[in-house]
């Protein structure tokens, strides 16, 4: 079990620029695979274009107490990027005029951020219809200042949407570190016991579920099925909907897949999966990331990447909606993981 | 020539069969997605069946490819090891209850 982010570990693939040069080399490079450009051009979908915003992002920090094995942001509790007050506060002026429906905080742990609850308190005011936060459970259960998290959770009517890999203890705790298992499932209960997650609460509850290994996902609403049901046999557990996510070829699981020698059976994979329908809802085209230092990108992974948007507005101090539609989606590889089959996004599949 | 009867990449060319007669070949494939929809059977249990079977037919292919089918729909090793000792106690069954039939002609033989 790894226990230190690849930046701690002084990791060639910490570097974004070098996860990069291996998604355009080898495969892509020699032919044996088309280019992300071209695959979609096949479809006449090249240029990517953003459409109207409709989720805003915001990534508060890399800092988490978990170091998951697949982790694309190689968040971890060395990592020391938190989104200051000041930063927050440009977020806010943003929030208080944007045209997205849905505001959705994530991490690392966002509740790590000195200022996370600060800033909910604050954005919750503007009255956002979809109000996400992305909790990794385990940080509910970390320290007694954190057990009070569903309660703020519910004063906010935030939406909380958690990742759980899978319903028993072996393979959680495989990808996401020991004991993460226990300490998510006395999470969930104490969630459930605010009224979380219970059928036709208004407080939602949703679980993220991202393959344990080198294979997608299978069918989002057989998975949920399965989830409940052992969720609730075992644990007598409830929660809403399974957002079923693929696990993109970036960061630590790259360099899983390459330690593993899976990564050419896994681009392989994304690449035969490749659903042009998908293509049409990838989450890029109606989301904006916002990085912990303020920079817009188009999605969380582009993020980790380095990869900035491709408009002259290019950092949160000068976010203008209206120039950011419209702006061609920068892509590479990568973005065959959003694609695969029933597609992937932030809100499970796609198509 | 391949030295070796197996190339886990022919896996992939699975469908390239249809190449040499369309209309069988697709009727084939038709059949075979058909089959593994969900239906009075789950497809989980269907994945189920196929790891079971693939391994009773010693078939590499189908192996590796309903283990990753397995693993895709969060079945777990456990249950996918409990699947292939079904198929295993079937298998072992059917050599021992053709003894019965050995202890006929014994008992039908000897004084």
């Amino acid at each position: 079990m790894i226990t230190k982010s690849l930046h701690k570990r002084e990791s060639a693939l910490a570097k974004s620029k070098k996860q990069l040069e291996i998604l355009s080399n080898g495969i892509f490079q020699n032919g044996e695979l088309p280019t992300f450009k071209n695959k979609i051009a096949e479809s006449g979908q090249f240029p990517l274009t953003a459409k109207k915003l409709e989720i805003l992002q915001i990534n508060v920090g890399y800092m988490c107490n978990q170091v998951c094995s697949h982790c694309h942001v190689d968040a971890g509790p060395d990592r020391k990027e938190i989104m200051t007050r000041e930063t927050m506060q440009q977020c806010l002026d943003v929030i208080k005029n944007t045209g997205a429906h849905t505001l959705d905080l994530t991490g690392g742990a966002p509740e790590m951020n000195p200022n996370f609850r600060w800033f909910v308190e604050e954005a919750a005011k503007v009255g956002i219809k979809d109000f996400i936060v992305r909790s990794n459970l385990t940080i509910i259960r970390a320290n007694k200042k954190y057990y009070d998290l569903p309660e703020f959770f519910k004063k906010y009517n935030i939406h909380v949407v958690s990742s759980m890999p899978h319903w028993t203890r072996g393979k959680t705790d495989k990808q996401r570190g020991d004991g993460v298992f226990d300490a998510s499932i006395q999470a969930l209960k104490m969630l459930n016991s605010v009224g979380y997650g219970m059928p036709d609460s208004d407080l939602k509850l949703d679980l993220v579920y991202n393959p344990s290994g080198a294979f997608l996902p299978a069918n989002q609403a057989s998975l949920e099925k399965d989830f409940k049901r052992a969720l609730k046999d075992d644990f007598d557990i409830q929660f809403h909907n399974l957002f079923a996510i693929t696990n993109l070829p970036i960061s630590r699981f790259l360099d899983y897949l390459i330690a593993s020698e899976n990564y050419e059976d896994y681009m392989y994979a994304l690449v035969e999966a490749y659903n042009p329908t998908a293509v049409k809802s990838v989450m890029c085209t109606n989301t904006i990331s916002v990085s912990w230092d303020g920079y817009l990108y188009d999605c969380d992974f582009n993020q980790m990447l380095e990869l900035p948007v491709n408009s002259k507005v290019k950092h949160i101090s000068d976010y203008n909606e209206e120039l950011l539609e419209g702006r061609n989606i920068v892509i590479s590889q990568h973005c065959y993981g959003c694609t695969a089959g029933a597609g992937s996004s932030c809100q499970g599949s796609v198509a | 020539m391949q030295k070796t009867y197996y190339d886990p990449a022919d896996l992939k060319k699975f469908g390239k069969i249809s190449e040499w007669n369309q209309e069988l070949g697709d009727k084939f494939f038709e059949y075979y997605g058909k089959v593994f929809e969900e239906g009075s059977l789950s497809a989980r249990e269907k994945s189920l069946i196929a790891l079971a079977v693939a391994h009773t037919i010693q078939c590499p292919y189908c192996i590796d490819a309903y283990t990753g089918d397995g693993l895709q729909r969060g079945i777990t090793k456990e249950e996918m090891m409990e699947a292939l000792h079904v198929a295993a106690a079937i298998r072992g069954g059917a050599s021992l209850v053709h003894g019965v039939q050995m202890m006929n002609k014994v008992n039908k033989l000897e004084m």
